[in-house]
């Protein structure tokens, strides 16, 4: 399946772009999203090792099953609010 | 109460004070992060920042902040929650953030305060951007530095 990740901060600046459409097996989980993102973005690797998935907005675990019924796909890089 | 915003506009105390008026709670504290000019640069030497611009993935920022000011109020036995966060530029010594917080006893609002700031800066998906004094730029991403 395809899916579209929203880019946010130092890996949107690193990828010059707001997301990114990366292809996953239909049984794919988070972590094999997160590998797939950082296929195509290798120049932002150290970022994405650290970074979480965000599925219609709620942080989900490695181990969460991908739905392509989700509305929204995030890649949240460690934050810095405050 | 629960009153969470995100704003482009400069936070002022005094905009914010009466939000959490109650005649039943005797312990009212705020919090105001504010940019600061000087940072460690790790080596003894210190960074000198020119300005922060603060980004947001908008909803879920929000809806975070939610379910934070929902939790603390659960645990700290809280009256009131107040966080303001502002995005977009921000000059040196403005705030970027307030958190103010209502109870009626005061030992909940102290450790409320500091509870708050610490998981938002884990988990709501906020990012400052430093323009350091000779023009270059970088996000802070905590534990990728």
């Amino acid at each position: 399946m395809q899916l579209r990740i929203l880019l946010f901060a130092g890996i949107r600046e690193l990828a010059d772009a707001d997301s990114v459409t990366i292809d996953v097996d239909d049984n794919a989980n988070a972590a094999d999203v997160l590998s797939a993102i950082e296929r195509v973005l290798p120049q932002a690797a150290p970022l994405i090792h650290v970074s979480r998935l965000a599925i219609d907005g709620q942080y989900v675990a490695a181990d969460h099953p991908v739905s392509p019924t989700a509305d929204e796909f995030a890649l949240i890089p460690p934050v810095s609010g405050g | 109460m629960i009153q969470i915003e995100l704003v482009d506009s400069p936070i002022h105390l005094a905009d914010w004070e009466s939000s959490l008026h109650d005649v039943d709670t005797g312990a009212h504290a705020w919090f105001a992060g504010v940019t600061r000019r000087t940072t460690a640069d790790g080596s003894g030497g210190v960074q000198i920042t020119q300005t922060l611009h603060y980004e947001a993935h908008r909803p879920m920022a929000i809806d975070q902040l939610q379910q934070l000011a929902q939790q603390a109020r659960r645990q700290h036995s809280l009256t009131g929650v107040v966080i303001v966060h502002r995005l977009g530029e921000v000059s040196l010594g403005q705030a970027s953030v307030l958190v103010g917080c209502s109870s009626p006893h005061r030992i909940d609002v102290f450790a409320a305060l500091p509870w708050i700031m610490d998981r938002l800066k884990a988990d709501v998906p906020i990012w400052k951007r430093e323009t350091f004094a000779d023009d270059s730029t970088q996000w802070v991403h905590p534990d990728a530095q």
